[in-house]
């Protein structure tokens, strides 16, 4: 069963990388113009497009891009012409950083509250809750982040508006740097894991069994933990892997607009100056990142689970 | 059967009708929300006081006047007309894209529920699509095919065409197995007839609602794509443009800025409350 | 039983209100006043929605949802529960009063261990040990006669039969000696043979451990084995309290009356007389050796997964063949066959002496028209979306090119066949009661003016009353309009009122095919003699008198490659023969048995076949 998930999530990126090919396909014209720009004699058109391959069949430079990647050998950027693993290296890094961080503060703090929200369902709260859920879901991210830095820069002055500093000599400079950004993220990560959180809980809470153990005299705490949690384990962790999987894309606008020198503010620019390898890389690199964390939660459901666990 | 006191009766017609109450004044608000930015979307440029690229104010970032009732923004141009006509971007193109990923969506979720391998196949396809993150697919596709409107209508579609399918085909499945789909089979009747007649009146409702959730979700990464500069380009502008271009008027609270954020906030908010009222609030938290 | 003393449960004027949305309140159950004594099992019986579970989870001081106590009194074995904080109730709740819910397999908790769950109302309220609390429990398990009592706890509930479950959820209400045990419908969803069996047990132990109950039931005849006293409900009202006796033989109200007359064994319909026919005809309808079921067909022609194995049977025109069978004996399947929703790996179905094609996409209309279903589930049998007239109206447009006017009018003469009135046309199905939709949907039926109805346990839903007019409507409609019924059940009562000829099923085999007659007889195969002993009385002491002796463990005999199905549960069966050889087909008079005993092999084990051994 987890071996049938692995294989589907490997068949996916397997597809994926053929869209992904795909869409250079569709570019007008090649990689080797964009690079000559417009004045380029056709005999240096040639020529370099000889130089990339790119007179082959699309189907072998296919194979041949695939192969690249499983090697570890990422192409190279059209505009810079450096090699795109040099360009990402670092930015992954302080991308990953800041998701870790992001990561690290949402989902415990999602977990309390949906729980809490469940829990405490109807009660002044869980209304509270809810309305600001909502509204967060129902904002861009942009907008969210625009309100902070109104807020906690222009107006009270006590973070920077920008976290493109690398400089981390101190806590304090880390905090500076990250506390605007991580907010921003987690607000928006937040919101969704807190729904789907309480939802979860609220339906295991609803259930048969758990108000059998009620009739038991089982007091609430255990009520919650012992009995309806175990229950609402597998959707909670899908919807902790779902909101992750959010920060992947919330990560960009947030990026840019904190001027953070991470992967997607890299890839923003390549698609500006549509740098195809670099695109392409770059979106193989957060859609693996995707399946991985929705199959870790398949499995860990799974696991989780005694009639998936013992058939 | 029909032992029901007269008394329970009325009770209950009037507890009906005291229900309606309650959940018309969230379907109010967000259905007059609604309804005010497509009539603005429908009219608004037709009625805007200045070109929206005209100059109008040596000022820049002005406060709002009787001349400019919304002020003028970080070129002097007046925010009513701007505002006017990227409304009518915004809204027109996340109803086209929604649009399009709903009629997609929900086809291929109806013909998947009711064939085997064609579920396998369409369900396959779909579960890739929606392996990449929504903003990054965008930037993917407009990095190839450079930032038209078409493009970007397509790519809308094309991100949120997967949930519609999965919502659709859940949906039809359901329903595909109980017993009066079973009996309408057993007559003989036609797939068409089965999936139009019997499946697809009791799937309005809430398609309906996942309709409306979509149009929410399109408007976000529409706005979104805007706003790091690669949805809607120059001259034309849409409000997630807008904010982007008058971000520096955010220090001092520009009406430049602030009214296209709270249009935003104001059409997806909206919608939510029409999708909560009409679904009786059971709605969980969707993916973006 | 003495009145004198305290009773151990008193309610007084009880009052149970529910408030809706808008915060009105409703009342949903009033001026309950009633007494149990101690030692004493009360009956709370009533059909569904009569308050019944409300009642009995006030004895816990709960109220579902947005239901709370608005009047009277709770007085359990001298604590006041009305009003009573949640914190002290908790300290009542599985050590004074405890409850076995009636769907044991939604109660368990489908994560945690059996054992675990068993044993949580003595931890937590701090009786005993785990280890002595796990003694405990095995020794319950025992005096429930679960089968492997040692090890059944380490399991997880989904790995247990639901019969089983039932039982593990009493063991767990037990554990903590509690005053008072509430059983809410606990064997509704059991087969009769599985229900009789946790019947037994229960009674055992409450008479063992001297247990005060109230037994919550829609079934008296259930409540007549275990109850010393009933209480009969209707719409959250009183209508009737008194001994079991008083109840069942002298009943003073008219409800009361027609409970009783609902639940006592019905006079079989007056049989049809044969239709007229020439001798050379064929049978309306005919199955032979159909075999049946899921997954990929191999070489021999036999599916992956066996649901039917070999069944042939045939149905004259106007006749009512009978099926029966405990759930998942493939009786529903067999009606999908039949309809063609359901194509046969091997066998063939003739209707008139043609043979129909496995799929109904290669049946034409008209061999469609003359078979039609209708389904046990009214409420998903009907399209929500469609109103009565256009459900009833489809098949006449479709099959007889009705349409306007023409067609009104027939939907009206339907709608009056089935006994509604005509102005049910212009309502959706969410208006109508369960025995309206059920009418409907015979109607929908009977609009393409079928030879055969396939009606699949089509009174199993309604609650008796409304069951007993709808059966009686069936036999009407069978008169007047000459149809043939396969008509199937798990309730032999039905199937003994209306049935010319009966089929029983075992593990997708027919064990025997009887005539009317025939099953009035005293030889039968030994299932039949178990479900037929297994059906409960309308009188008390008939759980004592009957026995289970021709049955030994209760898992259905399944992934048999060879041998008789039942041999697990049969009591008389001769190892060696009888697991390793398919049973023969021994043809008597107006019936055919499929069992190695043979009918004078049968007849030679009596005693037993009989049930004269006592339990
Ligand atoms: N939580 C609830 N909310 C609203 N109505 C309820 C609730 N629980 C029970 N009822 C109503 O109370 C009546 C009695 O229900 P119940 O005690 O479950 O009956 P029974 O057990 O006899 O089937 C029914 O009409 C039912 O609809
Ligand atoms: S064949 Fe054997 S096991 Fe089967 S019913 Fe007859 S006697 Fe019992
Ligand atoms: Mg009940």
């Amino acid at each position: 069963m987890i071996a049938k998930r692995v294989g589907g999530a490997l068949l996916t990126l397997f597809l994926l990388s053929l869209v992904v090919f795909a869409m250079s396909l569709l570019m007008g014209g090649d990689a080797a113009e964009a690079m000559l720009g417009q004045n380029a004699t056709p005999e240096a058109l040639a020529g370099l497009r000889a130089a990339m391959h790119l007179d082959q069949p699309s189907w072998q430079r296919y194979l041949a891009w695939l192969g690249g990647l499983l090697r570890g050998d990422l192409g190279v950027s059209l505009i810079t012409k450096l090699p795109v693993s040099t360009l990402l290296a670092p930015r992954l890094l302080a991308s990953l950083q800041l998701a870790g961080l992001t990561a690290a503060v949402s989902v415990p703090l999602a977990l309390f509250l949906g729980i809490l929200a469940a829990v405490r369902r109807g009660s002044l709260l869980d209304r509270a809750i809810s309305m600001a859920t909502i509204g967060v879901v129902s904002v861009p991210e942009f907008v969210i982040a625009t309100l902070m830095v109104l807020i906690f820069a222009v107006r009270l002055h006590w973070l920077p508006a920008l976290s493109s500093s690398r400089d981390f000599s101190s806590l304090h400079d880390v905090v500076r740097v990250f506390t605007m950004p991580v907010l921003c993220l987690a607000c928006v990560v937040m919101a969704q894991m807190i729904r789907m959180t309480r939802a979860a809980v609220c339906d295991a809470l609803d259930s048969s069994y758990v108000e059998a153990a009620r009739l038991k005299g089982v007091p609430p705490r255990r009520l919650v933990l012992g009995h309806a949690l175990p229950n609402a384990i597998g959707p909670i962790v899908n919807a902790v892997a779902l909101s992750l999987s959010v920060l992947l894309g919330g990560v960009i606008v947030i990026e840019v607009i904190f001027n953070y020198p991470g992967v997607a503010r890299l890839m923003v620019d390549a698609v500006s100056t549509r740098d195809l390898p670099l695109i392409q890389t770059v979106a193989m690199i957060f859609s693996a990142a995707y399946l991985m964390l929705v199959t870790s939660a398949d499995i860990v459901a799974i696991l989780c689970n005694p009639r998936l666990r013992h058939r | 059967m029909n032992t029901v006191p007269k008394s329970g009766v009325a009770h209950e017609a009037q507890a009906l009708k005291i229900r309606r109450r309650r959940f018309n004044v969230s379907l109010l608000l967000g259905g007059t929300t609604i309804i005010f930015w497509l009539i603005v979307a429908l009219v608004g440029p037709m009625v805007a006081p200045h070109a929206p690229g005209q100059v109008v104010d040596l000022d820049v970032f002005s406060p709002a006047s009787s001349a400019l009732p919304l002020g003028s923004d970080y070129l002097g141009r007046d925010v009513l007309s701007r505002m006017l006509i990227a409304s009518r971007f915004t809204v027109s193109i996340a109803l086209l894209a929604t649009l399009l990923a709903a009629t997609v969506g929900v086809f291929c979720g109806l013909l998947a529920a009711s064939s085997g391998w064609i579920d396998a196949i369409f369900s396959k396809l779909f579960d890739t699509l929606s392996a990449v993150p929504s903003l990054m697919f965008g930037l993917v596709v407009i990095g190839s095919l450079g930032a038209s409107i078409p493009v970007l209508i397509g790519t809308l579609a094309t991100v949120y065409s997967p949930g519609a399918f999965r919502t659709s085909r859940a949906l039809a499945r359901n329903i595909a197995v109980l017993d009066f789909v079973t009996v309408a089979r057993a007559r003989g009747e036609t797939l068409s007839y089965i999936v139009l007649r019997e499946i697809l009146p009791n799937l309005v409702g809430p398609l309906a609602a996942d309709f409306g959730l979509r149009f929410v979700f399109v408007t976000l990464l529409l706005s979104g794509l805007s706003f790091l500069g690669l949805g809607v380009q120059p001259p034309n502008a849409d409000l997630g443009a807008l904010v982007r271009e008058n971000i520096a008027g955010l220090g001092f609270g520009a009406a430049a800025v602030l009214v296209p954020t709270f249009a935003i906030a104001s059409l997806t908010i909206g919608m939510n409350m029409v999708i909560d009222a009409v679904s009786g609030g059971r709605r969980a938290g969707g993916r973006r | 039983m003495t009145l004198s003393g305290d009773p151990l449960v008193r309610l007084a004027g009880l009052e149970i209100s529910v408030r809706d949305a808008q915060g009105q309140d409703k009342i949903i159950v009033r001026d309950i006043s009633l007494e149990v004594q101690p030692g004493e099992v009360l009956a709370l019986i009533g059909e569904s929605g009569s308050g019944k579970t409300t009642i009995a989870l006030s004895m816990l001081g709960y109220t579902r949802g947005a239901c709370r106590i608005s009047g009277g009194t709770v007085e359990v074995a001298g604590h006041r529960l009305d009003g009573l904080p949640e914190a002290r109730l908790r300290g009542l709740r599985g050590r004074v009063v405890s409850y076995v819910a009636q769907s044991a397999a939604a109660a368990f908790n489908p994560m945690l261990p059996i054992m675990r769950q068993v044993i949580e109302p003595a931890l937590v309220h701090g009786l005993m040990t785990r280890e002595v609390a796990e003694d405990k429990a095995r020794g319950l398990f025992r005096a429930l006669a679960l089968p492997r009592p040692d090890t059944v706890g380490d399991r997880y509930p989904h790995q247990v039969s639901g019969g089983q479950l039932q039982r593990l959820m009493a063991a767990m209400a037990l554990i903590t000696d509690p005053a008072l045990v509430i059983f809410d419908e606990p064997t509704t969803a059991l087969d009769v043979t599985t229900q009789i069996e946790v019947l037994k047990a229960f009674k055992a132990v409450v008479r063992d451990l001297g247990t005060t109950a109230v037994y919550v039931s829609h079934d008296l005849a259930v409540v007549a084995q275990i109850a010393d006293r009933i209480c009969v409900l209707r719409d959250g009202m009183v209508q009737e309290q008194g001994r079991v006796e008083e109840i069942l033989f002298l009943p003073r109200q008219d409800y009361t009356r027609a409970l009783v007359a609902a639940a006592a064994a019905r006079v079989p319909a007056a049989p049809m007389p044969d239709l007229p026919r020439d001798a050379g005809d064929p049978p309306l309808i005919q199955m032979r050796d159909v075999v049946a079921g899921y997954g990929g067909v191999d070489a021999q022609g036999n599916p992956q997964v066996r649901i039917l194995g070999g069944v042939s049977f045939a149905i004259e025109r106007g006749k009512v063949l009978g099926v029966i069978g405990e759930s998942g004996s493939g009786k529903s399947t067999l009606a999908r066959v039949v309809a063609g929703l359901h194509a046969p790996a091997s066998g063939r179905v003739n209707l008139d002496g043609y043979t129909l094609e496995g799929e109904i996409r290669h049946r034409d209309k008209e061999q469609l028209r003359r078979i039609q279903l209708v389904f046990q589930n009214a409420d998903t049998a009907l399209n929500p979306a469609v109103s009565v007239g256009e459900a009833i109206g489809r098949p006449l447009t479709f099959f007889h090119a009705l349409r306007g006017t023409d067609r009104k009018a027939e939907v009206v003469r339907l709608l009056d066949l089935v006994r509604l009135p005509a102005a049910l046309a212009g309502r959706l199905p969410g208006e109508l009661s369960g025995g309206q939709k059920q009418r409907v949907n015979l109607a929908r039926a009977l609009a393409a003016r079928p030879d055969l109805l396939l009606c699949d346990e089509v009174t199993s839903a309604l609650d008796p009353v409304v069951a007993e007019a709808v059966l009686d409507l069936l036999i009407d409609l069978r008169r007047e309009l000459g149809l043939a019924y396969m008509f199937i059940t798990h309730d032999i009562g039905i199937v003994r009122a209306i049935a010319d000829e009966v089929m029983v099923l075992y593990g997708g085999v027919p064990v025997e095919l009887a005539s009317h007659e025939a099953l009035e007889g005293p030889l039968h195969h030994p299932y039949t003699r178990l479900l037929m002993a297994s059906v409960p009385e309308l009188r008390p002491g008939w759980l004592e008198a009957a026995n289970s002796a021709f049955s030994c463990g209760s898992s259905a005999g399944a992934g048999h490659a060879a041998g008789c199905r039942f041999f697990q549960r049969c009591a008389i069966s001769r190892p060696g023969l009888c697991d390793v050889l398919d049973p023969a087909v021994h043809v008597g008079a107006g019936q055919t048995i499929a069992c190695h005993l043979g009918f004078d092999g049968l007849q030679a084990a009596p005693r037993i076949a009989q049930g004269a051994i006592p339990a």
